[in-house]
């Protein structure tokens, strides 16, 4: 028995899940995994995936694995939203609904996790890796192969996140795994284990991708772009950055702690011994709170892009744009208390984290007004993109007043913990940032794949997730202002709430609908990729750089570097006839960074490293995080990471562009 | 023509080592500036359990400053060494750059060395991680400091072999620079260690 424990430390036959819900779920990721894998070997991928994909340092495929994983871990979210939904449905009075107690703790603490960590931030690097070189006129990031590394870290955080379904439990703590609760002493399982690793490792995915874009847009943009002189999405991701590179690290700090608690029987957050559980909360949402912003200034900055391109109209208001982006990012680290009003730090405390709540509307109020005003008098174009918007000013209006309602200290007291509460950030992050991110594929996926999404299930997609948003959130702020607090499993039915939660239950279904309108959207659109093929490169007529270059974009991006002069330089290109590229090209041989496939093996050494932490199987954590030392020391002591693509066929490829541009039927500028 | 010959690709690819260069260091700067909010995190929470001994043995009790004193100046001796062995570096003396960081390594050895023995003492005498809040946060803080000196000593050992190996190419140069900042970053860390947790907490503050 001994000799077991130290091969396989916690590990043992009991691990694999009993109850129906959760082996239905562990079956049905297994089997889509299998035939992801048949249809790989059927077809003869295998070494394309590879070549192409998985080891490409290249940002734009980064960016669309991100969004793969990004979308993929949306349907695992919504899955966990689904069944919490029908579980409130329906557990009332004598009823007890359709899952166990248990399985419904895990499902609220992974519908969070998931959703922030590797749906929105998936997402929100996948956009970034996208867009950003092409912004800034660059023909890669700063640091390509630690660009593939963080996406690996990221992947493996959400491989360990989903391994917890088939081997052992997840986390029952909730979303941010609060001690007492989460200490080993009153969650003994490795359900919080899981936890900390998957975000620790994914975190710092993370943190690498933040100095790596913040150092690739200070230095590498390209002549004649000053820093007001970057588009809006630029500075959004500069200010995210900025905040990652500064919140994340607490992050890691906190992670670290309790894990340290749980598994060196050490006392920072425990009842006693000295430990002091505050200290958790202060840490986690001093992390936590910069993390909601880092979630919304990109998508801050995909509507500054999508209103002035469906407007054909200069941002209003850049100037200001910028310093309302800038004085969010400082004051996002000067409110995190307001998660916590009633641990009772008394009035002064409460008073000014209170205050500096409310000031932070105004910035965000700022740029409301500054989108609208980019609107006025502008000739609007009603494209999918400008749907998302639009459903983003009146719902983040809505869910932005509810939060200065809770900024008010004595208001929070009564609204703490309740479904109030969960009303007003999920209609900031559905409605300000899913929407912008889905905003954000929609507009940047002819540039990466050479056609337009299907306009038609695009609009129904945002019908379905608008109306269902609505109807499913709505409830949730009224059942709040009743009394209803999160996270109930069950409840009275001599309260009458059940009416309410069942109108919810259907919002979310009707939610679901449109997710599968928006995948089967991308599918469609692929099939039918003939209707949507988009020959110029710039299918929306857009003001800035990446629209110059065709699609689907070249792997250099930019044969030749651009310079520009003005924030817009490509639509003064089009309209005051300033060319961004010369008339007559002379091509130059291009060195781009070798693809990798070390990155990848770091990346399952990760999981490899993750899964011995959760389970104490020691050797298996030593073995790779060895195997992690060894291979980046390979990687640092390899000189030769370049390779050059000859003039010749840089031009080949741009003339090959230029044939298929001339078949472009001629345009429809309005 | 090999692009060697050629004047006009050759400068192109000084310049092209040069960006690198440039958004290697300045990047490898925003990292240690992470690493300063890594550190500031542990040292705000090493400021709000360092009084919560839950009965046990605090700061004055416990620490040693004499050792701490030899700590001290093995790190402040070895950045300095650090220096010069950078100065070589930029004069192209290989072998005066293997002398110095040998020494500068010697001396990270001693300091982890005698971190390691009082460690060992602590656990020995019943005053280990598990005994309270405060020992907690001790250990992880001089812990977490006592990690990156071994990531530097690893780092430091690997890229010895390689200037032992290779001379002193472009890639170890600019990993030398590295070094340099981290092992300066280090010591500074360090200082603020000595004072906060061992000079104030000797004087029971």
């Amino acid at each position: 028995m001994d000799y077991f424990a130290g091969v396989l430390g916690k590990l043992n036959t009991h691990v694999f899940p009993t109850d129906k819900v959760t082996l239905g779920a562990a079956i049905s990721i297994i089997l889509g995994g299998l035939l992801a894998l048949a249809f790989l070997t059927y077809t003869k991928r295998w070494k394309w995936l590879w070549k192409e994909w998985l080891t490409s340092v290249d940002p734009k495929r980064i960016g669309v694995m991100y969004i793969i994983v990004g979308l993929l871990m949306l349907l695992r979210g919504l899955v966990d939203a689904l069944m919490m939904r029908a579980q409130q449905a329906t557990s009332v009075g004598t009823s007890h609904g359709v899952v166990s107690v248990s399985t419904f703790q895990q499902l609220f603490s992974a519908h969070g996790t998931i959703m922030i960590f590797f749906m929105a931030m998936g997402l929100m690097f996948g956009l970034i890796n996208l867009v950003v070189p092409m912004m800034i006129g660059s023909r890669d990031v700063a640091f390509p192969f630690m660009n593939l590394t963080s996406f690996w870290l990221f992947a493996a955080g959400m491989i360990l996140i989903n391994l917890s379904l088939g081997i052992g439990q997840f986390s029952a703590a909730g979303w941010l795994a609060y001690p007492p609760l989460s200490e080993l002493r009153f969650s003994p399982g490795v359900g919080v284990d899981y936890w900390i690793w998957s975000l620790q490792i994914a975190g710092i995915g993370s943190l690498l991708s933040g100095i790596n874009f913040f150092v690739t847009i200070i230095k590498m943009r390209c002549r004649g772009m000053n820093l007001m002189k970057m588009p809006l999405f630029v500075w959004s991701v500069l200010c995210t950055n900025l905040l990652i590179m500064f919140a994340f690290p607490i992050l890691t700090v906190t992670l670290t702690l309790l894990f340290l608690d749980r598994t060196m029987g050490m006392h920072f957050f425990t009842s006693g011994f000295g430990g002091n559980p505050m200290m958790y909360v202060n840490l986690i949402w001093a992390w936590g709170h910069p993390e909601v912003y880092i979630l919304i200034l990109p998508a801050f900055g995909i509507y500054s892009e999508v209103v002035a391109t469906f407007s054909r109209k200069r941002l209003f208001g850049y100037t200001s744009m910028v310093w309302a982006l800038a004085a969010i990012t400082i004051l996002s680290f000067s409110v995190w208390l307001h998660h916590f009003f009633t641990m009772g730090a008394g009035a002064d405390v409460n008073g000014f984290f209170g205050i500096m709540t409310m000031v932070i509307a105004i910035p965000t109020g700022v740029k409301i007004f500054n989108w609208l005003a980019t609107m006025f008098r502008g000739r609007i174009h009603f494209a999918s993109p400008m749907y998302w918007f639009m459903g983003f000013v009146g719902l983040f209006t809505v869910g932005g007043v509810a939060g200065v309602v809770m900024s008010v200290p004595p208001a929070d007291f009564q609204l703490h913990n309740s479904l109030f509460l969960v009303a007003h950030f999920h209609t900031m992050i559905v409605g300000g940032v899913v929407f912008g991110y889905l905003a954000g594929i929609t507009y940047w996926f002819p540039k990466i794949f050479g056609f337009r999404l299907n306009e038609r299930l695009g609009k129904w997609s945002f019908w379905c997730w608008f109306i269902g948003f609505l109807l499913a959130f709505i409830p949730l702020y009224i059942l709040g202002l009743m009394g209803a607090t999160r996270r109930i499993d069950h409840y009275s039915a001599s309260l009458g709430w059940q009416p309410l939660f069942i109108v919810s239950a259907i919002g979310a279904a009707i939610i679901a609908v449109g997710v599968g309108i928006f995948i089967l959207q991308i599918i469609v659109s692929i099939f039918k990729r003939k209707d949507n093929i988009d020959y110029t490169g710039d299918p929306w007529n857009g003001r800035t750089l990446e629209w110059s270059i065709p699609s689907p974009a070249p792997s250099y991006n930019f044969a030749i570097e651009p310079v520009v002069s003005s924030r817009d330089p490509f639509w003064e290109s089009k309209h005051l006839s300033k060319d961004v590229q010369p008339e007559v090209p002379h091509y130059k041989s291009i060195t781009m960074p070798k693809n990798s496939s070390i990155a990848p093996i770091i990346g399952a050494l990760s999981v490899a490293f993750g899964f011995g932490m959760i389970w104490h199987v020691w050797w298996l954590t030593i073995i790779s995080l060895v195997a992690v030392i060894v291979s980046i020391i390979i990687r640092l002591s390899d000189d030769n990471t370049d390779y050059v693509i000859p003039a010749s066929q840089v031009e080949k490829i741009e003339l090959s562009y230029k044939e298929k541009r001339a078949l472009a039927p001629k345009e429809k500028y309005a | 023509m090999s692009e060697a010959a050629n004047p006009a690709i050759s400068l192109e690819k000084s310049n092209a080592d040069q960006t690198k260069n440039a958004k290697t260091l300045f990047g490898f700067w925003v990292y240690i500036m992470t690493d300063c909010v890594l550190f500031a995190s542990l040292f705000a929470t090493y400021a709000v359990l360092h009084r919560n001994t839950f009965g046990g043995p605090s700061g004055e009790t416990l620490f040693s400053l004499p050792n701490v004193l030899a700590e001290t100046l093995m790190l402040l001796t070895s950045s300095f060494t650090c220096g010069l062995g950078i100065l070589a570096a930029r004069a192209k003396h290989k072998n005066k750059v293997l002398f110095w960081f040998l020494v500068t390594f010697v001396l990270g050895a001693g300091f982890l060395f005698l971190e390691l023995t009082e460690f060992r003492h602590l656990v020995i005498t019943g005053n280990s991680w598990r005994r309270s809040g405060f020992l907690s946060a001790f250990f992880t803080l001089v812990g977490t400091h006592g990690l990156h000196i071994s990531i530097g000593l690893l780092w430091l050992a690997v890229l010895l072999a390689k200037i032992t190996s290779k001379g002193l190419s472009k890639n170890n140069l600019r990993q030398l620079t590295l070094f340099s900042i981290f092992w300066h970053f280090l010591d500074i860390i360090w200082i603020f260690i000595f004072t906060i947790v061992y000079l104030m907490g000797a004087l029971g503050k």
